[in-house]
C-alpha cells in the first residue's frame, strides 16, 4: 500500500508531504531504497520524535510498522531478535513472561526498535544502564547501495554501527536488531518519592550520592512558580522489585504487565488552552498530589514511569498549532545554567507543564548520541508568538554552558547550534557519507540542520 | 525547511528590489540569517539590497528577472531552485501606473495587466510546480485592497490585483494537498517609492509594518491577511456599500 500523505512529528508542527510506502518484507525495503528518487528516502516508526526526523518532503517515507515480527526471545540468554518495526511495548509484553525486561525505556513505550536505535533513546535508568545502543548486540541495516549489512558494536563495521545509533535514520534502514534483555523478578518498581521545596533542595538530593543506589531516577519540576518556590520538584526514584519486595497479593503474578490506556484525546482542543494559567494549575496539582516523603512504595510501570502512556494522542491537548519539546543537557558543574533556564521560563510568557530533570551517566561511542555525563532537562512549550526568539535565547544559555540539544526532540534549532553541541559531528558525517555517498537517505531534519549534503 | 516555530532557511523574492518584499526578507533575517535569492532586473538598487542583506549575515544570490518577458519566467524560477529548496517564495513585483493614462491608453493598460496579472500568474504557475515537487514551502503573493472593490481613481490597477488575488486564492486550495501554504497579502496604502507623491489613503502603513504582518502570517500559516489588519473590516464595509454611496466617498 502506498500514497501521498502529510506527515508531522509528535509535536504536530511543520507538516510536509511525502510518498509513504509500507514495506512488508526485506525485499520491499531494498526495492524502495533502490527506487528512491532525487529527494531521497527515510524510515519512519511510530512518529514519536517531536520534530521532523521521520518526514521527507517531496520524497519517500518508509512506514516500518508493518515489518514487526519478533523472531526469537531466548529465555536463557535473554537475547531477542526483532524486526525494526517492533514497538518497545510489544517487545516488553512478549518478553515479560520469560522474566525479561527491556533494558532501556523512554517516556513512552510507543517507539519502534528502529527508532530507539536511530535516536539512541534513554530512560530514567541512564545513570545505571546507559542508552539503547548499549544493549544492541547487532543490527541489520539496508544501506544506500541496497546491501544488507549486519553491524556489531565492535566488529569490522563498528563505525557504521555507532553512526547508526543516534544517526536519525540517515545511514540506512534498520530492518532487524538483536537486543540483550535483562532479567527481572517482577514488573513492579519499589519507589521512593521526595517532594522538594525548591531547586536547591532537589539538587542536594541528586548530588549527595543517593542517586546511585537507585536503578531509575528522574524529577519533575515546576517552571510556573517564582521566588522561594522556584523550581520546586517531585523526585521519584526506584528499582525493579524483587519477588520478596512485593506484597503477598502481587506475588502470585509478579510479571503481570498493567498498562491500560485510560482514554484517547479527541482532536478538539483549541489553541491556547495550554497556557500559563492552566499549566500553573496543573503544576500546583501535580506538586500537591505527590507525598512529601515516601519510601518503598510498590508501583507499576505506568504509575512510576510512563504516565503519559495512559492517554492516547495526548499531544492533541496543545491544539492545532502544536508544541515543541526542548530537551538539552549541560555538563556537571553547570547547575547554574539549569537555574537560569528555570528562572527564564518562569518569567517568560511561555509556560511549560511537563518538566523533567535527570542525571545522566556515561555516554557511549556513538558520535551523535545525546547522553553525556551531566544534567538533562526537558520542557514543553505550546507554539506561540515569540517562541522562536525565546528558544534561541535558551540555545545561547545551553551552548554557552557547553551543552547540547537532543535530536529526537529537536524541531527548531539552527544547523550551527547542533554542530556546536556535537563536537564529533564531522566524524559521524564522514562515516555516513561513506555509507551513502549520493545522499539517498535524507529527511526534513537532515535538510533543516544540514546533516547530509 | 520551515521549522516548528516558523523560521525559514531560504527565501526567494520575485521582484528583488520591491521595498515591501525586501522588508519581508529583512524581517526574517533579523531573527535568523537565511539564504536569499533576489530575482530582479540588474540595477544599483539590487546591488544595494544584496549588500544590505549580506550585512545581516545572509547568503545572497541575484538572478536576472524581467516580469515583462513572460517566456523567460519558467527558466528564472528553475534557476532559483538550483541552490536547494526554497522555503518562502514571495511574489512582490508590480506596477501602480497612472490611472487616467491607463484607462485611456491601450499600451499603458496592457502593460499594467501584463505585469500585475499575466506575469504574476506565469510566475505563480512555475513556482507552484517547484513547490509541489519539494512537498513543502510557503508562497506569498502581494495583492492589494485596491482589488477588493474597484475605485474610479485606481480601477485599472485594481482590476489587475483583483485577477491575481483570485488566482492566488485558488492556488491556496490547489496547493494545500501538496503541503504548500499560500498567503495572499492585501496591503492598503504603503509609503514607498511607488506611491511617492500620492495622497495617502486612510490606514496608510509602511513596508516594515507590512513585512511584520507577512512574517507573522508565514510563521502561523495564515492564508489571507490585510496590512494593517483593520483594513479587513473597513474593506468589508466598503465592499457592501451601494454604488451610489461608494462613488461619493473621498477614497
Amino acid at each position: 500500500m502506498s500514497g501521498t500523505a502529510s506527515l508531522r512529528g509528535w509535536g504536530r508542527t511543520a507538516p510536509t508531504t511525502a510518498q509513504v510506502l509500507e514495506p512488508r518484507s526485506l525485499d520491499d525495503v531494498r526495492a524502495a531504497v533502490a527506487a528512491a528518487g532525487p529527494r531521497g528516502i527515510i524510515a519512519r516508526g511510530l512518529g514519536r520524535s517531536y520534530g521532523d526526523p521521520a518526514q521527507n518532503a517531496g520524497g519517500t517515507v518508509l512506514d516500518m510498522t508493518g515489518l514487526a515480527t519478533i523472531h526469537s526471545i531466548d529465555a536463557d540468554s535473554g537475547i531477542a531478535v526483532v524486526d525494526g518495526g517492533v514497538s518497545l511495548d510489544t517487545l516488553m509484553r512478549r518478553a515479560l513472561p520469560y522474566g525479561l525486561w527491556v533494558p532501556v525505556l523512554p517516556g513512552t513505550r510507543q517507539v519502534t526498535i528502529g527508532g530507539a536505535i536511530g535516536a539512541d533513546v534513554h530512560g530514567k535508568n541512564h545513570h545505571s544502564k546507559g542508552s539503547f545502543g548499549n544493549h544492541v548486540l547487532s543490527l541489520d541495516l539496508v544501506t544506500a547501495d541496497g546491501a544488507l549489512r549486519t553491524l556489531t558494536p565492535d566488529g569490522p563495521d563498528a563505525e557504521l554501527f555507532w553512526a547508526t545509533a543516534g544517526g536519525m535514520g540517515l545511514t540506512g534502514v534498520i530492518v532487524r536488531a538483536t537486543v540483550q534483555l535483562h532479567r527481572t523478578e517482577s514488573a513492579y518498581f519499589v519507589v521512593d518519592t521526595d517532594r522538594t521545596a525548591d531547586l536547591d533542595e532537589l539538587m542536594g538530593l541528586l548530588t549527595d550520592g543517593s542517586d546511585d543506589t537507585y536503578g531509575y531516577s528522574a524529577a519533575w519540576f515546576d517552571t510556573t512558580t517564582t521566588g522561594a518556590q522556584l523550581g520546586r520538584a517531585v523526585l521519584t526514584r526506584g528499582s525493579l522489585a524483587t519477588l520478596d519486595q512485593l506484597p503477598p497479593k502481587l506475588r502470585h503474578d509478579p510479571l503481570k504487565f498493567e498498562a491500560p490506556q485510560l482514554l484517547s484525546f479527541p482532536d478538539v482542543f483549541p489553541n491556547g488552552l495550554a497556557n500559563r494559567l492552566t499549566l500553573r494549575a496543573f503544576s500546583e496539582l501535580w506538586y500537591r498530589k505527590a507525598p512529601k516523603r515516601q519510601r518503598g512504595s510498590v508501583q507499576n510501570i505506568t504509575t512510576f514511569y510512563q504516565v503519559l502512556d495512559l492517554f492516547g494522542d495526548w499531544n492533541r491537548v496543545y491544539g492545532s498549532r502544536g508544541f515543541l519539546q526542548y530537551q538539552f543537557l549541560v555538563p556537571f558543574g553547570e547547575e547554574t545554567t539549569f537555574r537560569k533556564v528555570v528562572e527564564k521560563i518562569a518569567q517568560s510568557p511561555h509556560a511549560s507543564g511537563l518538566n523533567v530533570l535527570k542525571r545522566f551517566g556515561e555516554g557511549n561511542a556513538a558520535p551523535l548520541s545525546f547522553p553525556q555525563p551531566g544534567w538533562t532537562i526537558t520542557v514543553d512549550f505550546p507554539i506561540a508568538r515569540g517562541l522562536h526568539r525565546f528558544c534561541d535565547e535558551l540555545d545561547d544559555l545551553v551552548l554557552g554552558a557547553g551543552g547540547r540539544l537532543y535530536l529526537a526532540k529537536e524541531s527548531r534549532a539552527s544547523a550551527a547550534t547542533i554542530r556546536r553541541g556535537y563536537p564529533r559531528f564531522e566524524e559521524w558525517r564522514k562515516v555516513r557519507d561513506a555509507a551513502d555517498p549520493t545522499g539517498v537517505f535524507t529527511s526534513d531534519m537532515a535538510r533543516r540542520l544540514e546533516l547530509t549534503n | 525547511m520551515i521549522d516548528a516555530v516558523g523560521n525559514p532557511q531560504s527565501i526567494l523574492l520575485m521582484g528583488g528590489t520591491s521595498e515591501i518584499g525586501l522588508a519581508v526578507v529583512e524581517a526574517f533575517a533579523a531573527d535568523r540569517p537565511l539564504r536569499v535569492v533576489l530575482a530582479a532586473r540588474p540595477s544599483e538598487r539590487l546591488d544595494a539590497a544584496r549588500a544590505r542583506l549580506e550585512g545581516l549575515g545572509c547568503a545572497v544570490e541575484t538572478l536576472p528577472f524581467d516580469a515583462r518577458a513572460l517566456d523567460t519566467h519558467a527558466d528564472v524560477v528553475r534557476k532559483a531552485f538550483t541552490g536547494g529548496d526554497i522555503d518562502v517564495a514571495v511574489v512582490a513585483f508590480g506596477l501602480l501606473g497612472d490611472n487616467e493614462q491607463a484607462w485611456t491608453d491601450v499600451e499603458t493598460a496592457v502593460e499594467l495587466a501584463q505585469v500585475n496579472y499575466t506575469a504574476a500568474v506565469s510566475v505563480g504557475v512555475s513556482l507552484a510546480e517547484r513547490l509541489r515537487a519539494q512537498g513543502h514551502g510557503a508562497l506569498v503573493a502581494f495583492s492589494s485592497v485596491a482589488g477588493e472593490r474597484a475605485r474610479r481613481s485606481n480601477f485599472v490597477y485594481g482590476s489587475t490585483k483583483a485577477g491575481m488575488d483570485a488566482f492566488y486564492s485558488g492556488l491556496t486550495e490547489a496547493l494545500r494537498p501538496s503541503g504548500v501554504g499560500v498567503t495572499v497579502v492585501r496591503p492598503g496604502f504603503v509609503h514607498t517609492r511607488m506611491t511617492e507623491g500620492r495622497k495617502p489613503a486612510p490606514l496608510s502603513t509602511t513596508p516594515e509594518a507590512v513585512a511584520a504582518v507577512v512574517v507573522d502570517a508565514v510563521r502561523n500559516r495564515r492564508e489571507l491577511v490585510w496590512a494593517p489588519a483593520p483594513l479587513r473590516v473597513l474593506m468589508s464595509v466598503l465592499r457592501h456599500l451601494p454604488r451610489a454611496v461608494f462613488r461619493r466617498l473621498p477614497v
